[in-house]
C-alpha cells in the first residue's frame, strides 16, 4: 500500500456526457520515473489535475504518497512538487518575485530560509542570470525552467511533471533530463507527462500509456518493450517472394513495401527463415530481427489517427 | 501557524500595491479632486449641481476642506465603483488567467484561506481608496482655498480638527460601502476565468443600482440595492453626528457582504480549476 507513491483507484472524469477519464488505476512505486505517456487529449492532464485536487474526479479514489485526497491535501501537497500544462506566473513581476510569492502562500516552508531556497531554485534551474528579469519577458525555456524551480523550493518526495520539456531547446532538454535522473538518484518519484518518447527511453524506469481516457499499459519499461514481439525484416528487390516465404514460414502481419518485406516473428526461429529465404533462391540484402522501438508499442497501443 | 499566514497576506498586498495599473488608477482617483479644485478657483462657481445627496461644491471656494467631500461625492457614482471592480475581477479570475491559480493551490493553498487572503487585498483597496480621494482633495484645496472652521450641514460650526476626525469617519463608512461591493465582486470573480469580464460586469451593476436608485416607481426595490445609502456619507456633517441615518447604509453593506462572501465560497469550493 505505502510503497506506491502514486496509486488511484478507478479515477474518472466526465465532463457532461464526455468521458474525459475512464477509471484510471494509476501505480507510481516509490522512487520510479514513471512515464506517463498518451497522445494529446488522452487525458494525462486532467488525470494529473485530478492527482493534485484541482479538479473533483466523478468517481474513483486515489492516494499521494500514501495520503488519502483530496482530504490530506493540506499535509502531502507540501512534499509535492507540480508542473500543470505549462507554467504560470505573474508577467510583470521578476522571476524571483513570484517565486517569493509562491513560497510566501506555503505556510509549511520557513520564511527564514526563503531567499537562501528560492537561490538554490533558480541556480539548480540555470535561471540565476535572468531571476531579476520580468516574466512577461522571459522566452518559452525560461518560463519552463521557473516553472520547474517553483517545483523545487522545497525538498520535494514526488514530483508531477507534466510535460516539463516542452519548448526547451536540445541543451535545455538534456539539462532537464539530467534534473530528473539527480531528482530520483535523490530518492524523489517523478511522474512524468509527455509525448516526447525518446525521453522516456532515456529516463523513465516505468510506463503508463494512456489512450482514450484509459490507462492501456501500465508496465516497466524493459518489460513492456519485450512484450513487444520481435520482427524480421528482410532488405531485397523481390520483396513479393520475400513475402510469400515469410508467410508459408509461419509469420504473422506480413508488410511488404517496395524493396522490403517484414513480418512478426512470434515463435519461429530467424534461422529457420533465412533458411528457407536461401532455399527459394530469394535474393538478400539483408536481414534483420528487431524489437520493435518504443514509439512502435505506443502506436500498437495507442492507435494511428489523428482522432482525438 | 497564523504567522505563516500573514507572510501570505503581505505578499497579496505588495502583488496589489506594486502592480503599475493599480498605481495609475490611485493617481487618476486622486487626479479627479485636484481637478476639481483647479476648475473651482479658474471659474466661478456654478449654482447647478448633480442631484442627490448634499451638495459641497459651493461650499468650495469658502473652505478648502470641502474639496474632499466633493471629490468623493464625484467620484462615489463611478471612479471608485471601477477601482474596487477591478481589484475584485483580479482577485480570482485574474489568478485563474494567468494560470497562476493552480499553482497556487497546488502550493498548497486551500481554497477558503486563498479567499480570504484575496478579499482582504479587497478591502485594503476598499479603504485606501476614499482615503486617497479625500487626502488629495484636502491638500489641494487647502492650498487653493485655504481651511477653517466649517459649516456643518444643521448650519453650526466645527473647528477644522473635528472636521478631519468627520472626513475620517466618511472614509471609513465609504469604505464600508466599498467593501461590500467587493464581496459581490469576489463572488463574480469566482465565475469567470476573465478578470476584465467581472469587472465589467461589477461596474455595470453597480450603475444599474445607482440607476434603479433614481426609479421612484421602484421604491419597493430601493432598500435592497447596494448603492442606495451611499451617498448617507453626508449624515457624519450634521451637527450633533447622526449615527443613526448611517444605519441602513451599513446593515446594507453588512447584509450583502454576508451573502456574497459564502457565495463565493460556495462556488469556489468545490469548482473544477481547468485553467
Amino acid at each position: 500500500m505505502t510503497d506506491l507513491a502514486v496509486a488511484s483507484h478507478g479515477l474518472t472524469k466526465r465532463f457532461g456526457s464526455q468521458v474525459a477519464v475512464d477509471t484510471v488505476g494509476l501505480a507510481v512505486p516509490r522512487g520510479a520515473v514513471y512515464g506517463f505517456l498518451g497522445p494529446n487529449g488522452s487525458g494525462k492532464t486532467t488525470t494529473i489535475r485530478m492527482l493534485l485536487g484541482l479538479i473533483t474526479p466523478t468517481s474513483g479514489t486515489h492516494e499521494l504518497l500514501g495520503v488519502p485526497m483530496p482530504a490530506g491535501a493540506a499535509t502531502v501537497l507540501p512534499r509535492v512538487g507540480a508542473l500543470v500544462e505549462g507554467p504560470g506566473f505573474h508577467p510583470y513581476l521578476s522571476g524571483r518575485d513570484n517565486l517569493r510569492r509562491l513560497d510566501a502562500a506555503d505556510r509549511t516552508a520557513p520564511g527564514r530560509t526563503s531567499a537562501a531556497r528560492i537561490g538554490a531554485a533558480l541556480d539548480r534551474v540555470g535561471l540565476t542570470g535572468a531571476a531579476g528579469k520580468r516574466y512577461r519577458t522571459y522566452s518559452l525555456g525560461m518560463k519552463q525552467r521557473l516553472a520547474l524551480a517553483a517545483a523545487l523550493l522545497v525538498p520535494r518526495d514526488l514530483l508531477i511533471l507534466d510535460e516539463p520539456t516542452n519548448g526547451l531547446d536540445p541543451q535545455g532538454t538534456r539539462e532537464v533530463r539530467t534534473l530528473i535522473g539527480q531528482l530520483a538518484a535523490e530518492g524523489a518519484t517523478v511522474l512524468l507527462s509527455t509525448h516526447l518518447l525518446a525521453e522516456v527511453e532515456q529516463v523513465c524506469t516505468q510506463v503508463g500509456v494512456m489512450s482514450r481516457g484509459r490507462l492501456v499499459a501500465q508496465e516497466q519499461l524493459g518489460k513492456l518493450r519485450a512484450d513487444a514481439e520481435p520482427r524480421a525484416r528482410v532488405l531485397t528487390d523481390r520483396p513479393g517472394d520475400a513475402a510469400d516465404v515469410l508467410r508459408r514460414t509461419g509469420l504473422d502481419e506480413v508488410v511488404v513495401s517496395a524493396a522490403e518485406a517484414s513480418g512478426r516473428l512470434g515463435t519461429v526461429p530467424p534461422e529457420k527463415v533465412v533458411a528457407e529465404l536461401v532455399h527459394d533462391g530469394v535474393p538478400l540484402r539483408g536481414f534483420s530481427v528487431e524489437t520493435p522501438r518504443l514509439e512502435d508499442v505506443f502506436v500498437q497501443l495507442t492507435g494511428k489517427g489523428f482522432d482525438v | 501557524m497564523s504567522d505563516l499566514s500573514v507572510r501570505f497576506l503581505r505578499s497579496e498586498l505588495g502583488l496589489i500595491a506594486r502592480r503599475r495599473r493599480n498605481q495609475a488608477g490611485l493617481a487618476a482617483l486622486a487626479a479627479v479632486p485636484i481637478i476639481v479644485a483647479v476648475a473651482m478657483r479658474l471659474a466661478a462657481p456654478s449654482s447647478s449641481s448633480p442631484s442627490g445627496g448634499p451638495d459641497f461644491f459651493s461650499q468650495i471656494t469658502g473652505n478648502g476642506f470641502f474639496v474632499a467631500l466633493a471629490g468623493l461625492g464625484v467620484e462615489l457614482t463611478l471612479f471608485l465603483p471601477i477601482a474596487i471592480a477591478m481589484l475584485a475581477g483580479d482577485a480570482v479570475a485574474g489568478e485563474a488567467q494567468q494560470g497562476t491559480l493552480r499553482y497556487l493551490l497546488t502550493v498548497p493553498v486551500g481554497r477558503i484561506r486563498l479567499l480570504a487572503v484575496k478579499y482582504a487585498g479587497i478591502l485594503f483597496g476598499a479603504f485606501l481608496a476614499p482615503l486617497v480621494v479625500a487626502a488629495s482633495g484636502l491638500i489641494s484645496g487647502l492650498i487653493l482655498f485655504g481651511g477653517g472652521a466649517i459649516t456643518t450641514l444643521s448650519g453650526s460650526q466645527i473647528g477644522f480638527g473635528s472636521g478631519l476626525l468627520r472626513l475620517l469617519a466618511i472614509c471609513l463608512y465609504l469604505g464600508a460601502c466599498l467593501a461590500a461591493l467587493g464581496a459581490v465582486g469576489l463572488f463574480v470573480s469566482t465565475l469567470t476565468e476573465q478578470p476584465l469580464g467581472a469587472t465589467v460586469a461589477l461596474a455595470m451593476l453597480t450603475v444599474a443600482s445607482f440607476v434603479l436608485g433614481q426609479i421612484p416607481q421602484l421604491d419597493w426595490l430601493h432598500p435592497y440595492l447596494l448603492t442606495q445609502h451611499w451617498r448617507d456619507f453626508g449624515e457624519l456633517l450634521r451637527d450633533p453626528v447622526s449615527l443613526d441615518g448611517l444605519g441602513p447604509g451599513l446593515l446594507t453593506a453588512g447584509a450583502y457582504i454576508v451573502i456574497f462572501l459564502p457565495a463565493a465560497w460556495a462556488r469556489f469550493a468545490g469548482r473544477d480549476v481547468t485553467s
